[in-house]
Formats: structure tokens, sequence, C-alpha cells
């Protein structure tokens, strides 16, 4: 080709500037241009700033409209000599435009975003993530005291096949608003009821976590015909003793070293507890109204250092089938207290595994619940 | 929560802050406007880096004052409406500044908890940016946070990201002691994910942005980013490295900070201030005092030369410390044999 083609491309103003707005083209296509001249104001997030053409030519083609925002380098419009045939334009075009896209496409997929999202449901704000589609009765999943919708990342995807799962922060915790109410498992029971509403389900399998176990225990009571299973993983409620230790350091932990001693109880084998997951907590911890809103849970559902509510009846008088995953090596809440239910209730008690069978047995548990949805619950 | 720059962070936590707290103010050149009243716009621009955008408008000129060029009357006056009641946020612009005003910070702010028998508290932040890699030339480049962290009663803090500037920022402002707070000129178009809720961050705990086996990297503010990237090289030539972002030098986490040194054996320390007497030279006593048995191989700092920040653009990039510069000091700190002493 004898003759050039000259992309414009959005300028870098500052080695600060990342990406910027067209704000106005000074130039139409076709005119004939001098080096130096006005060509486009361009807009960042600190100035505005007028771009001068590099050279001489003929402004062949705007490629980038008026208000488009655009990274520093994209192709904004196109100088040529008039001699250039429209055909030669529109090639360079079409392969600048697949080279940028290709330098700058690391890490940036199309695909549809796996990610968390904000709901309101009424004067709460709830973080929930879902995952999963298909005919199935769709799974709710309920976190326990000071976790959030992270404590499923190793059962979410695996438990959702065919079906939607839904985990989702209580209120209080994760990303979710703060506000706790009286802080009790009523309270819990009764935004999940709504949340449920919210979502448009009438009918849900509930599987909860310690305190999320006595939550979901609590919602079957209120609202038994919402409920289609209930799997419950070493849940509250079962007896009085919680180790007190974990809840009060895990309230009162504000640096890294203090909270992974105090996450160390949730674990049989100590060596999950990293760095990186105190640290991830912690940020949890830090935002204003957490700490409060723990401590009015704990005072609300663990006065005078034990658990207050007592959910045996509950889970007796449950009729929908029910299941109970409990880690033998629990140091929050001891295995023992799933002894003595009806028989009707399948007990798997994993050994050498503690608090978090989910995180610590995760490819157990996930098995454990996909064989209970598709035998007991088909059969019922 | 969603993806915010540096610039929004430090906003937000203005924002969030003064609406929380009435006795919050801000004062400084320009946080109100900047292009000053002309076409009945007065927030036009928000600091000369739109850092402080849209806060006149909200909380009016009782709370936002723009104040005359004179750093020594306002960093001053900011001094004493802290120690009589109001929470301050002073901002200096330039760090460099700090040269007409210092008595104020180093004389009266930093000694009246000390000198008044722990009875006064001087809940004051100011503001600065800090660094060179903008062009802006030797008067307005310097990183002078070791001359802060000379001075007992002042708290030093340096955040690396857009997250840690807001709970940093946070936590200066519901602090009860003077704060220097110091934000890298260049980083204000980074990004990353900030929670929409007010957080805090304590001062005096250390971050690890990279946990590794062989070498121990300290950096500050946007050397910590540089540090990251030159560990992510170094993984894949098959060194590890911890990345450690002190947060604040002063309070400084010399634990962690010394652990990490005792779990690897080799330091190096990323400081973009000058070399003489800077955190680089204070880490490296620190770590020679004691941790010495533990170390494998000499200390390496990687610092600019003692000269003033050159203007020219590639003396400028020659002056600073850079990921490759990083990456070197650390191949040769691993590379170092121990030669046996007979």
């Amino acid at each position: 080709m004898a003759q050039d083609i000259t992309p414009i491309t959005m300028p870098k103003f500052g080695l600060a500037m990342t990406e910027g707005k067209i704000a106005g083209w000074l130039v139409e296509p076709g005119a004939s241009i001098t080096a130096g001249e006005e060509l486009v104001d361009i807009e960042t997030s600190k100035i505005t700033n007028t771009f001068e053409s590099p050279l001489a030519g003929t402004f062949r083609r705007q490629v980038a409209a008026n208000g488009e925002m655009l990274p520093v380098g994209a192709l904004i419009g196109v100088v040529a000599d008039a001699a250039v045939p429209d055909a030669d334009i529109d090639a360079f075009i079409t392969r600048f435009q697949a080279e940028f896209a290709e330098s700058a496409g690391d890490g940036e997929g199309d695909a549809v975003a796996d990610e968390p999202v904000t709901v309101t449901v009424g004067e709460y704000t709830l973080r929930l993530h879902e995952r999963g589609e298909g005919d199935e009765i769709p799974l709710v999943l309920i976190h326990g005291f000071g976790g959030d919708l992270k404590n499923w990342m190793f059962n979410h995807a695996a438990l959702a096949q065919g079906r939607r799962v839904i985990a989702f922060d209580l209120p209080g915790h994760g990303g979710s608003s703060k506000d706790v109410g009286p802080g009790t498992l009523e309270f819990f029971a009764g935004v999940t009821i709504r949340l449920l509403d919210h979502l448009d389900l009438p009918r849900v399998h509930v599987m909860g976590h310690s305190l999320g176990g006595g939550i979901a225990l609590t919602l079957a009571r209120m609202a038994p015909q919402r409920v289609a299973s209930l799997v419950l993983v070493a849940p509250a409620g079962l007896g009085r003793q919680i180790n007190m230790d974990f809840i009060n350091g895990f309230i009162a932990a504000d640096r890294v070293r203090a909270l992974q001693d105090v996450l160390k109880y949730l674990v049989h084998d100590k060596s999950l507890i990293g760095r990186r997951m105190a640290d991830d907590v912690l940020r949890y911890k830090r935002l204003d109204g957490a700490e409060a809103a723990l401590r009015t849970i704990a005072a609300a559902c663990f006065p005078a250092g034990q658990q207050g509510d007592d959910l045996r009846p509950d889970i007796q008088a449950a009729d929908m089938p029910v299941t109970l995953i409990w880690g033998q090596a629990d140091e929050v809440l001891p295995a023992t207290q799933a002894e003595g239910l009806p028989a009707a209730i399948t007990r798997h008690m994993l050994a050498d595994i503690g608090h978090m069978p989910q995180l610590e047995s995760a490819t157990a548990v996930n098995t454990i619940v996909e064989e209970f949805i598709k035998t007991k619950v088909a059969t019922s | 929560m969603s993806k915010k720059s540096f610039r929004q962070a430090i906003n937000e936590a203005l924002r969030q802050e003064m609406r929380r707290d009435p006795t919050v103010i801000l004062m400084g050149e320009d946080v109100a406007g900047g292009r000053g009243g002309s076409a009945g716009v007065t927030d036009a621009w928000g600091g000369v880096l739109g850092v402080t955008k849209g806060l006149y408008e909200e909380f009016g000129a009782t709370r936002v004052l723009d104040t005359p060029i004179t750093e020594a009357s306002y960093i001053g006056a900011a001094a004493g409406a802290a120690v009589t009641g109001l929470r301050p946020v002073a901002e200096l612009m330039f760090v460099d500044f700090v040269g007409c005003c210092l008595d104020q910070i180093m004389n009266q702010a930093a000694k009246f908890r000390y000198m008044f028998g722990g009875k006064a508290r001087t809940p004051l932040v100011i503001r600065a940016m800090y660094g060179a890699g903008f062009n802006a030339a030797a008067q307005h480049s310097q990183a002078l946070y070791p001359l802060f962290t000379h001075i007992p009663g002042l708290k030093v803090v340096i955040p690396s990201s857009p997250y840690e500037a807001k709970g940093l920022l946070i936590s200066a402002i519901r602090d009860d002691d003077p704060v220097i707070f110091l934000e890298n000129k260049v980083m204000y178009d980074e990004e990353e994910e900030v929670p929409d809720e007010a957080y805090t961050i304590p001062f005096g705990e250390a971050n690890l942005t990279r946990e590794g086996d062989d070498v121990t990297i300290v950096a500050f503010g946007r050397m910590v980013g540089f540090a990251n990237q030159a560990a992510d090289r170094l993984e894949k030539k098959g060194i590890s490295c911890t990345v450690i972002d002190p947060r604040t030098t002063s309070p400084l986490d010399r634990d962690t900070i010394l652990e990490c040194v005792a779990d690897t054996g080799r330091l190096v320390i990323v400081d973009e201030s000058s070399p003489r007497c800077n955190m680089a030279t204070d880490i490296a006593a620190l770590v020679a005092e004691e941790a010495f048995d533990t170390l494998r191989a000499p200390i390496r700092r990687v610092v600019p030369p003692h000269t003033p920040v050159p203007f020219a653009t590639v003396l400028e990039s020659l002056y600073m410390p850079s990921v490759e510069k990083i990456e070197a000091a650390v191949t040769a700190t691993m590379n170092h044999r121990v030669v046996e002493k007979v």
C-alpha cells in the first residue's frame, strides 16, 4: 500500500488517565486538516483538553461518537490521504479494532456475570448470589453467626445442577445491611420468608449451618408449607452448650492474628485457617455496624453463655424430610447435640471434621445433600 | 460494593464522616471550588485533583472552608480547632508545602497531648499529595513521610489502594491524635472494589499483599503495587515473595516485619522517599538489631538517589524505584552466598 493510514487514538493526558470521553468533535469527516489543528475535545475525570492532529491529511473517518467513553489507546478516528479507497479504510478499522480488543481483552470476558447482587427486601438490603437453573425445587443456603454467602463456596456450584441455589447474607452480615432488629432466630427466619416472597419462591429446600440451621428450623415452624426439606449442618438449637470463647473472641478480634486464632475453633485441620481468610472476615467486621449487629445477635441467641433457643420440639414436629450433618470434632457446638432425635432424621456424623463440614469436607457434604434430596424428598 | 477509584474512595470517606459527625470540617486551598464563583459555579473542580468534589455543595461554606494560600495560618487554625473540639481535615495539597507550616505541625499539634499532661486531644487530619512520577518537578514531587515519621506525636498513614484509603482515612478522622494522611498523586485513578458502607482499618497493623517463602519485600504506598507486580513476575521464575504493606509508618508494625523476615531470611525494602534517613534505613536498622541472626543475605534497599526529583521525564523515571529494580534487588539477594569464616 502506497498511501499511509494513520489511526487517531484516545490520548493519555497525564500518567493517571486510563480512559477519556469524547466531549465534542471539532472537525467533520472529509475535512482537510493540518498538523496541530484542533481535532476533538477529550474529557477525563480531571480535565477537559483539546487534542490536536499529529499530522496533516484528510480526516477520513470519525470512529467514536460524541459522548462515548473509551480507554486510552482506543481508535477514535482515522486520517489518510484523500486518495486512499474507502475499502482500505474499512479494512484498517476492522483490523485495528480486533487487535485492540485482543490486547485489552485479557481477563475481561463477556460471560454472564456469576456474581452476587444486592436486593431490597422491605427495609433490608440483602446481598444474594444465585446459581443454577432447572425445574427442581430451588435450594436456599443460610450461613451461620459471623458468616456470609462465601461459606458455601465449595457447595454452591456443585449443588446448582438442575436447580436454582440461592445463597444470601443474613442482615448484619457480609454485604447485607447491618440492622438486625432484635437479633433473634424468629427475626432472621422472618426476613428469609420475605426474601422468598421477593424472589417468588413458594417452596424451597433449606440448608442451614450453625445459627443458620437454627434459623432454618425456625423457618420450618413459622412457614412449614414453604419448606420442602431441611438440611441442618451443625445446627444451633439442639442443646444448651456453645463455645463462648469462639463467639466472644470472634466479636472482639480486630487484628488478623487474634482473629486467626479464633477462627481455628471452626475447623479440625487448623492449617485451613490462613491469614487471607482472617483478612477477609476482618473486612466484614470492620464495616460500621457489623460488630454491634454481632453483639445484638449474641445477646439474643446466646444469653448467659449458652444457647437460649430449644428447637428440639421443632425438629420433632417437622413433617418435612430432615437430615443432619455434623463434624465429630466440632469445637463450637458439640456433636453430641445430634443425639436423641427421631429415627426418621438421617444423621451423618463426619469423623475428624470440625464445625464447618461444608468447607472441610465439601465433597462428602455435597454428595449427602444430593442423595438426600433425590431419595428422601422424592419419595416423601 | 462497587469499583471505585482512589479519588472516589477518599471523597466517600470524607462525605460519610461529615454526615456522621457534624464536628468534621474541611479546610484548605481550593477544597471548595478551585474555579472561583464564575458563572454561578462554586464547586466546579473540587480541589486541584477533584478529590473534594461535591462536598461544598452538600455541607456548605461553614464546613468546607476554602482558605487563602497561607499554610501557616490555616494549618495552625486547624490545630487550634482540633484542640478546642472540632475534627478538622486540613488539606496541604502538595506535601512539599509543609515547609511553610512545619512549626504548626511539629511544635504545636504534635506536642499538645504530651505537653498538656495528656489532657488535650488533637483530632486533626492533614491530607497531602506526595510522590514523583507525575512530572511535577522537584518542589511538587517529594515523598516526605520520613520527615513526619521522625516526629513523635504524629501518626503517619500511607494508603496503597482505594480500599485501604477509605478505611484508613475514616480511622484517621476518628482518631484523637494528629494524623498525617499521604496520598500518592499518581494513584487517584486506580480502581478496586470498595464497600459502600463506612469501615475502619486500624493503625499499626501491616497488611500482607503476597505470602511467600524466599524473600520479604516491605513497600509503602504506591510502591506496594510495584512490589506486588515484581512478586508476581518472580513467582514465575520460582522465587516466592512476601509483600508487606505497613499501612502506617507511625505506628509501625514491627512484629509483622520481624516475623516475616524470620520466615524468609531475606529482606528488600522499597521506599520512594530520599534515601538518607528514610523508612528503608529505619526498617533496615530494626531488622539488623532484632533479627540479624535470621538473615541469610544482606538487606537490600530499592530507593531513589539522593538528589532532588528531576523534572525531565526520562530522568524522573530513572530516579524512581520500578518493578524491574525490585526484581533485580530480589534476584540479587537470592543469589547471595554466605561465605563461612574460618
